[in-house]
């Protein structure tokens, strides 16, 4: 009915909607693009926030279905004018939208709108909760590179804390069986990780021979004093990913990125742009992913 | 001329303990207490307990400035309802209660309105800003006995020893919402297990700890008497206790949502589960009940904090703070402590009134006291209507079931609830 979390997934569950992305990027390499699965649908993209990447990834993915999109941006619009968000939850319901896509800066306004609306909605990012979607389209990428998760040592590196792309990808990876190693000082951290299945590593260094996959966070540095760190350039040298820190990773380890990044902060433009990033296929498989997503939840119907 | 009614059956609580009799008030003084006694209008009080009003030491009623959320009216309304004879409206209004005509200007409005006793807590700061002195003389002329800047802490340790120092010689009460600012920055809910599952920035104990700890410290040296408003965790409860210890002036008082709920309640991210001390962790709880067993904790205050529904449906970290209380207080905390009835009526009502020396309240029903008494049926359950008698309806226990339910309060004798017959 929904896509909210990540949380509770089953491996079975996360490896159905896996596969079926999988055949969505055959659908995207065929010279037209597109299939007629969700003609007749309409899908509304609900960003409270601004976003470029997820919110285009989703109009991409609606739209090699067929189904039309709703959208609206919160600057200019009643947002700005303080209307609350079940007021503009029920005016987008009332244009018969079949589906929302839904990204609020706070943690559970998906859950919310999935109360007030009865349609089915997709968790787009909440708050520095869940991104489903991410940790699906990373583990997607993952599994394309080593065919399978299970037993892979997966570092994920920087601002844990505040990050709902970690969150999902905690819980995505470890349902598929790889070990995650948590990297942050601890001001980047979770205040307790009680009943998380994760490890921690204060510093990068110790661990990089032992990786096969490292995911680096984007360090947020508009948060300012509440950052973490006491400057950008201590935050680099300790952990910033670097080409001398990419090239002791094993030779068949991976580093991913969700974007947008900071070059030159938390990942050095070499290694973004390196033969061992996969940055350019999370975005792709990003628009394969939603298609599943979206199919999964419409398309049953028809 | 007055009609005296006659409260037939129920457990008393007289200063000797629990009796079993009726009770005959007149002339809004109870007038008698023993068996087989006669009157004009009867009270059927058979099952129930029957003793003094409650006394609330925490509402927030609203006015002035919020009057959409809750009024005097409204608030003295729902602590009738409560069986609360007296109440004490905290200071965070719009404008501030800091000078003396405002505070007046509530206790008269109370009194207008006459449902309960409605006694105002003055600002200890200016506008609640945290930079000076309120009119401390000016509202103590005005009956101000208890001061505090509930909503935030005097984060001020200099300003906070001025108050002090000012008060102790009149024996005023310094009444503290204890979270230091620095460490709470950005929370809404207990930092912990969940907070930290759900991404949402945290608020934790320690933030409430430190600040009790500095004070307590304070109180050592200037001698004022020190109020902790809304303990909610285990580690503010063994500082208290060590407080008494010492002879200190120290008192405290939980709120029943604390006694009852914890952390887990955010997971439904519901407005309804945000207030401001948070949930806390299962073991605070049993420690909060324990402590409210044991008498380190003085006292139960609502901190019933209406807001309206739209206000509340809202995703939770937008949610304004508060759930209101005084409603289902009796019921939450007989169903989530189950105190002896004596014990039950010393936390509701001998204790708070003791600490606000409010003396027509929370005496012991023998002849001769003022008609302030409440009856409540320790057994039956309910259900908490998703609207109730409070301009506002946000409250956890809507729909939930109760057991334990105020039947009737009288204030001077006079019947300001009485449960509608089904």
């Amino acid at each position: 009915m929904h896509l909210l979390t990540l949380e509770g997934m089953k491996a079975e569950e996360i490896t159905v909607l896996l596969d079926s992305a999988q055949s969505f990027l055959e659908v995207l390499d065929r010279p037209i693009p597109k299939v007629p699965a969700l003609r007749g649908k309409t899908v509304a993209m609900m960003f409270f926030e601004p976003s470029t990447r997820t919110r285009l990834s989703f109009d991409r993915a609606a739209k090699a279905l067929s189904a039309d999109t709703l959208s609206f941006s919160p600057s200019g619009s009643s947002i700005s004018k303080g209307e609350s968000l079940k007021d503009t939850a029920k005016t987008v319901l009332a244009m018969g939208p079949d589906l929302m896509v839904v990204r609020h800066k706070a943690t559970g306004a998906p859950w919310r709108v999935a109360d007030w609306t009865g349609i089915p909605v997709v968790n787009a990012g909440d708050g520095a909760h869940q991104h489903p979607t991410q940790g699906l389209l990373d583990a997607l990428a993952i599994r394309q590179r080593f065919g399978a998760l299970d037993g892979l040592h997966i570092g994920i590196l920087g601002d844990i804390r505040h990050s709902r792309v970690a969150r999902s990808d905690i819980d995505v990876f470890t349902a598929l069986g790889a070990k995650v190693t948590l990297i942050a000082p601890r001001t980047l951290l979770p205040p307790t990780l009680d009943s998380w299945t994760v490890e921690t590593a204060p510093d990068l260094d110790g661990l990089l021979e032992d990786l096969d996959v490292l995911y680096t966070l984007r360090i947020q540095q508009e948060r300012g004093a509440e950052s973490g760190f006491p400057s950008v350039a201590e935050y680099v040298k300790r952990f910033g990913v670097t080409s001398d820190r990419a090239n002791r990773l094993k030779p068949e380890a991976v580093v991913l990125h969700p974007g947008p990044m900071n070059r030159g902060v938390e990942i050095a433009a070499s290694v973004a742009d390196g033969p061992r990033s996969l940055v350019t296929t999370q975005v792709r498989n990003g628009v394969a992913v939603r298609m599943a997503v979206l199919f999964s939840l419409l398309g049953g119907e028809q | 001329m007055t009609n005296s009614i006659l409260v037939q059956g129920g457990l008393v609580m007289t200063a000797n303990g629990p009796t079993a009799a009726d009770v005959l008030v007149e002339d809004g003084v109870v007038a008698q207490v023993g068996p087989d006694l006669t009157g004009d209008t009867l009270v059927d009080a058979s099952g129930c307990w029957v003793g003094p009003s409650f006394v609330d030491l925490h509402v927030h009623l609203r006015e002035p400035g919020q009057e959409w959320k809750e009024d005097v009216a409204s608030g003295s309304a729902a602590a009738a309802a409560g069986g609360f004879g007296a109440v004490v409206a905290m200071p965070n209004t719009t404008p501030a209660i800091d000078s003396g005509y405002l505070a007046q200007h509530i206790a008269n409005r109370g009194a207008e309105v006459g449902l309960c006793d409605v006694f105002v807590a003055g600002a200890i700061t200016e506008g609640r800003a945290g930079k000076a002195l309120a009119h401390l003389d000016d509202l103590w002329d005005a009956g101000v006995r208890i001061f505090s800047d509930d909503g935030g802490s005097v984060a001020d340790a200099g300003l906070l020893r001025r108050a002090m120092e000012y008060l102790e010689a009149r024996g005023g009460i310094i009444a503290q919402h204890a979270e230091d600012s620095g460490l709470a920055a950005g929370g809404h809910m207990h930092e912990g297990v969940i907070s930290s599952q759900l991404g949402i920035a945290g608020l934790p104990s320690i933030a409430e700890e430190v600040i009790i700890a500095r004070d307590i410290q304070l109180v050592e040296l200037t001698g004022c008497r020190y109020h902790v408003q809304h303990v909610s965790t285990a580690g503010s409860m063994a500082l208290v206790a060590a407080a008494k210890e010492k002879g200190l002036a120290v008192t405290a008082e939980v709120c029943p949502h604390h006694l009852a709920l914890d952390h887990t309640l955010v997971l439904g991210m519901s407005g309804s589960a945000k207030m401001y001390p948070p949930l806390r962790d299962e073991s605070d709880v049993a420690a909060l009940v324990a402590g409210l067993r044991s008498g380190v904790i003085d006292c139960v205050a609502t901190d019933h904090a209406p807001h309206s529904a739209n206000e509340k449906e809202v995703p939770f970290e937008e949610a304004p703070r508060g759930v209101i209380g005084l409603e289902t207080a009796a019921g939450v905390v007989n169903d989530a402590v189950g105190l002896e009835p004596r014990t039950f009526f010393e936390r509701m009502s001998v204790a708070p009134a003791k600490i606000l020396g409010a003396a027509a309240h929370g005496q012991w029903i023998d002849p001769g006291v003022v008609g302030n008494l409440v009856v409540f049926d320790p057994t039956e359950e309910w259900v908490v209507p998703r609207h109730g008698v409070s301009r506002s309806s946000n409250t956890p226990w809507a729909g939930k079931t109760l057991t334990g339910r105020v039947q009737l309060t009288m204030l001077n004798g006079i019947v300001t609830y009485q449960k509608a017959t089904s």
